[in-house]
């Protein structure tokens, strides 16, 4: 980071890198190197293979004599007797410069689209210093994605870090697509800048995203690190701190607003994961390792904004839940790190709900600070309440009709119920392409909200009711 | 005493050559100066625990041994500050190391330059010891600070003078046995180590927080331990910071243990906007603010609840009711499995470290209402609300049971209410407090002669509806009989109506205690009137469509000031109401 340059003391740097041939072992991911004197904690280190070939690797724990190296990539080829080892003095590195725009690199910040390496006087260290809560600035501008469920119901600001919890065979893909696509400010054309962290995903949702920027005229505003499920997984440890360098860079010494998409978090911890189990560490829940929380966290904080720098960074991690289980250690660490998180829900696929985001267990955290008046609308804070109180009672009421039949609810129940069907229907549900403004999205709520008598309008302030609630009397119980 | 690193790996780095180390000697690591803990001692080397990122150590780089326990610095200056977990101020490091915090930087804690006005009260040749108080500096225009002898010295006070001072000034001296000790506006303590007291008290008062919730049904006593495990998302930080908010603790001090930046962000960007409810004053008057962010180093993160405690002592120990908010403890145990695991230690329940009951132990037992060390009597607490973040919600997670066992209130968090916005989701019928007991006197004779039977009456009811609610789950409300019926509609009354709080309402967000009863007893008594009506014969349907019902849902923004004559006039209205109902021609 430049910023860390401009500390009081930098890190001690030794610049005459030494061959050593005294690799001991080589299990898993890992190296282990004899008779090294002093080997600094995440120092980067050069492997060189009997066939000339060179890979990348990180001291992971270092003693007297004794370097335990992870190595970036297979360790195929690798061997005891010929395999040298040379220590660079340096920790991981990303040159940076507006150059970065518009270029596809691998896990490792390699240039994979045929073009040059970046060559910049300026270059950050991928591990960030931890941003002093105290100079950061309160995320607080609403960003329009133009989905109801998200503008209305859990709404986005900038700087927010909020996760999409989906599971597989679930259009995630597709949703996170079409918030890159259609998120703005209100009243702003003003685009987002783009970085785009792949790990472990398959070549065609690669493509896929690839497409989606190309198609959208986004791509000259994208940094792609991309890391497919048949790169080495080693990569992928390295990956998304690529990528938010990236972003960092561009958030605040280019003053650009950028979007963090990172997909599949899920395959970035399973690396994590295989590098514990390979260092015959004492294994967390599930044998993920016990600072998975903290590593996470290393991640998703470097969103936010900061006082009087321009930028921001709005983090999109995607994950997908095994088996669709939330309690799962990833998704669980994930929503106490994170600022809330999205839901797609199967069970609102299966009813042919677009972008099935339930929003009923989905959260936005810092939704407050984001809508109202002047940001939004007066009455936002009282609609969104209103309509996640109603859904859920018609949801319920939806169940217990099942067992014992519509007929025997009463009007009031009756009238959930039908809300509960037409808030999927009308609300929730929108075509891929569809980019709702903020009043749209309200208006609907206020239609669905119309058919529910106004004595169970709790929620919202009376002059409200006043102003938007509009009884169909037809339709309105007495 | 300088010794080397011999092994580095993570936050964890063995040094040797530490001749005369002591366990939990702060030692300084590198170049760059980390600071570190020793945490365990074999032969000559120790295993040090270093609260600074350790990229770039490597073997042979200087250790050294400062030979003193990690400590914190207590006096005036204290108030209105945001430390990081190891009591670095951090608009300090923004000032020095710029929006990112570098590494191998020493701040002081309190402000060396600031002078503050002292005005001594103790008598120049009089014995003082421990906790006697010198004399007073206003710290905030809320809070005096009271300048004590630290605990331990004991002698005659041979000078002391009022005047204005700087932190590092010596304000007077006490002589022990001949020899003079230099006293200053504050002190030092180890913060693993909890500052001595005279004796301890029984709880007796409650700790008034504004939320209907707690201070009903779930209430904590001053000096008292409360814990709120839930998941994420269940409104567990929004709860700790609406108590910091409006308890009527003296000094609030908040640490936020491995939280998130931006809410961390938005704690100390509204605490200064928020007016205390009693002075008008800003809330960060009486505030004192713990950051260490999730993404901040683990290590401080395992000290930043012993420094937040320490602080909330030394208040205490000034006779002022202290309330510490923890957010949250699960982060604190996390740093403790994580640096136990890479101590390679035998781990215990799922790889959290043995003693791990043990440490959660200790820190709860560091609350209480307690007679101070001092000549005089004087009264003071420390009341600890710590939050448990359980994986996935449950509760039977290590951390959970461990708080439950020592903690004597529950505020249990449900995430089925909160994902159907019903705030603060804290699930009746599985929380409980200790304290119920212990604070009826009060309630009885500072609230009202009825409240403990309003209480029980409102939980049973709540009781009574979730066992109804099973059979309606299978037959139907229809199959009820009117009179259950009617239960299901006051105690629905009592959930949404009187439970169900919002934090952003402006007058909702803080209720008291007297309006709390009026609110508690216009429903009650709404039920008990309504079911008159119905043995009259007339209907819930009819009842649940009277105009009253309105006026009673939106008793919740009835203005603190205008509450009794709101509340005389609502009562009446709904007893005359339902006086009309099955009477006559109906």
């Amino acid at each position: 980071m430049a910023q860390a340059k401009s500390g009081p003391k930098s890190a001690p740097e030794i610049n005459v890198p030494i061959d050593y041939r005294t690799i001991d072992r080589v299990t898993g991911p890992l190296l282990f190197v004899r008779e090294v004197a002093n080997a600094a904690y995440g120092e980067i280190v050069e492997i060189q293979l009997p066939t000339g070939e060179r890979r990348q690797g990180q001291v992971l724990d270092s003693r007297k004599g004794l370097a335990i190296v992870q190595v970036f990539g297979p360790t195929m080829g690798m061997n005891v007797t010929e395999t040298s080892v040379k220590f660079l003095g340096r920790v991981a590195r990303l040159p940076v410069s507006d150059e970065l725009l518009g270029r596809v690199f691998n896990g490792l910040g390699e240039p994979r689209d045929g073009g040059p390496k970046i060559v910049s006087d300026q270059e950050f260290e991928i591990v960030g210093n931890a941003m002093n809560p105290y100079s950061r600035e309160e995320p607080s501008e609403f960003i329009q994605t133009g989905l109801s469920c998200i503008d209305v119901m859990n709404t986005l600001v900038r700087g927010q870090k909020l996760p999409i919890f989906s599971a597989a065979g679930l259009p995630h893909n597709q949703v996170a697509a079409q918030i890159v696509r259609q998120a703005k400010l209100r009243d702003s054309s003003e685009s987002f800048a783009v970085v785009f962290a792949a790990m472990g995903i398959t070549s065609e949702e690669a493509n896929y995203f690839l497409r989606e920027f190309e198609a959208t005229g986004a791509l000259e505003r994208t940094v792609v690190f991309l890391n497919l499920s048949s790169d080495p997984s080693m990569e992928r440890v390295i990956t998304p701190r690529m990528a938010l360098t990236a972003a960092e860079y561009l958030a605040y010494e280019r003053d650009l607003h950028v979007l963090v998409l990172m997909t599949d978090m899920t395959s970035y911890c399973e690396a994590l994961r295989e590098i514990a189990s390979a260092r015959e560490e004492v294994p967390g829940r599930r044998g993920y390792p016990g600072y998975l929380y903290t590593d996470l966290a290393t991640l998703y904080e470097r969103a936010g904004k900061i006082k009087g720098r321009k930028g921001s960074i709005t983090q999109f991690p995607i994950l997908t839940m095994p088996a669709d289980d939330v309690t799962h250690p990833i998704p669980d660490l994930t929503g106490y790190i994170t600022e809330g998180q999205m839901f797609v829900s199967r069970e609102l696929q299966r009813r042919g709900v677009y972008p099935a985001i339930d929003p009923l267990p989905s959260l936005s955290r810092l939704m407050n600070q984001g809508i109202g008046k002047g940001r939004t609308r007066e009455d936002h804070r009282g609609v969104a309440d209103q309509l996640f109180a109603s859904y859920a009672i018609g949801k319920d009421q939806r169940a217990l009709s099942a067992i014992v039949g519509e007929e025997s609810l009463s009007d009031v129940d009756r009238a959930y119920l039908k809300f509960a069907d037409r808030f999927e229907r009308e609300f929730l549900n929108q075509r891929p392409d569809e980019d709702r403004t903020i009043d749209e999205s309200l208006r609907i709520g206020w239609l669905l909200l119309s058919d529910l008598p106004e004595s169970e309008l709790k929620r919202i302030k009376p002059e409200f009711i006043q102003q938007y609630y509009k009884p169909t009397t037809a339709d309105a119980p007495a | 005493m300088a010794g080397v690193v011999a092994r580095v790996s993570g936050p964890v780095v063995l040094a040797e050559g530490l001749e005369g180390a002591k366990m939990f000697d702060v030692v300084r690591v590198g170049e760059l100066g980390l600071v570190g803990e020793i945490i365990r001692l074999i032969g000559s080397v120790a295993t040090v625990q270093v609260y600074e990122d350790t990229t770039g150590i490597r073997p042979g780089d200087p250790v050294e041994n400062t030979g003193q326990a990690l400590s914190v610095e207590l006096g005036p200056g204290l108030l209105k500050s945001i430390y990081d977990g190891v009591q670095r101020p951090l608009d300090v490091l923004q000032a020095n190391l710029g929006d990112f915090i570098s590494r191998g930087f020493v701040a002081p804690a309190l402000d060396e330059k600031k002078v503050w006005e002292f005005d001594a009260t103790a008598k120049v040749g009089s014995e003082v010891s421990g906790g006697a108080i010198l004399g007073t500096v206003q710290e905030t225009p809320l809070i005096v600070h009271k300048v004590m002898v630290p605990p331990g010295l004991a002698g005659t006070l041979s000078d002391l003078k009022s005047g204005s001072y700087t932190v590092r000034d010596r304000i007077g001296s006490v002589a022990v046995s001949g020899r003079k000790t230099p006293l200053g506006l504050s002190h030092k303590w180890i913060v693993r180590v909890p500052r001595p007291v005279k004796s301890k008290l029984a709880p007796s008062l409650p700790l008034i927080t504004g939320q209907r919730v707690i201070d009903t049904f779930f209430p904590v006593a001053k000096g008292g331990t409360a814990c709120i495990p839930g998941p994420f998302g269940s409104g567990k930080t929004v709860c700790q910071q609406q108590l910091a908010k409006w308890s009527d603790a003296d000094v609030v001090v908040y640490v936020g243990c491995g939280e998130r930046g931006n809410e961390m962000t938005e704690v100390l960007a509204t605490f200064p906007k928020l007016l205390d409810p009693k002075s008008g004053r800003p809330l960060m008057d009486r505030t004192i603010l713990i950051a260490n962010t999730s993404n901040m180093p683990v290590a401080a993160r395992e000290a930043s609840v012993y420094t937040g405690i320490t602080l909330a002592e030394y208040y205490r120990d000034m006779g002022y009711d202290v309330a510490l908010m923890a957010d949250s403890t699960s982060r604190w145990a996390e740093a403790m499995r994580e640096i136990s695991g890479r101590l390679e230690e035998m781990p215990g329940e799922e790889g959290y470290p043995a003693y791990l009951g043990r440490r959660v132990a200790e820190f709860y037992e560091r609350a209480g209402r307690v007679v101070t060390l001092s000549p005089e009597d004087r009264n003071g607490s420390v009341t600890i609300v710590g939050a448990v973040s359980p994986a996935g919600g449950d509760t039977s997670e290590p951390v959970s049971q461990n708080t439950l066992r020592v903690a004597r209130v529950f505020w249990a968090l449900d995430a089925s209410l909160a994902s159907r916005r019903h705030f603060p989701s804290i699930n009746w019928l599985q929380s409980y407090s200790l304290y119920a007991g212990d604070l009826e006197g009060y309630f009885r004779t500072k609230v009202a002669a009825d409240w403990v039977a309003l209480r029980q009456k409102a939980l049973e009811l709540l009781q009574k509806e979730s066992e109804l609610q099973e059979i309606v789950q299978l037959v139907g409300v229809d199959a009820l009989p009117e009179r259950e019926k009617a239960i299901l509609d006051v105690a629905r009354m009592i959930r949404e109506d009187y439970l169900q709080q919002s934090a952003y309402d402006d007058i909702d967000t803080y209720t008291s205690i007297n309006k709390q009863y009026r609110m508690l007893r216009a429903i009650l008594t709404f039920g008990d009137q309504e079911q008159q009506a119905i043995q009259r014969g007339g209907t819930v349907a009819q009842i649940s469509k009277l105009p009253v019902r309105t006026r009673l849902a939106r008793m919740k923004s009835i203005p603190e000031k205008d509450a009794t004559a709101a509340f005389d006039a609502l009562d009446g209205e709904s007893a005359q109401a339902l006086a009309q109902i099955a009477t006559g021609g109906t």
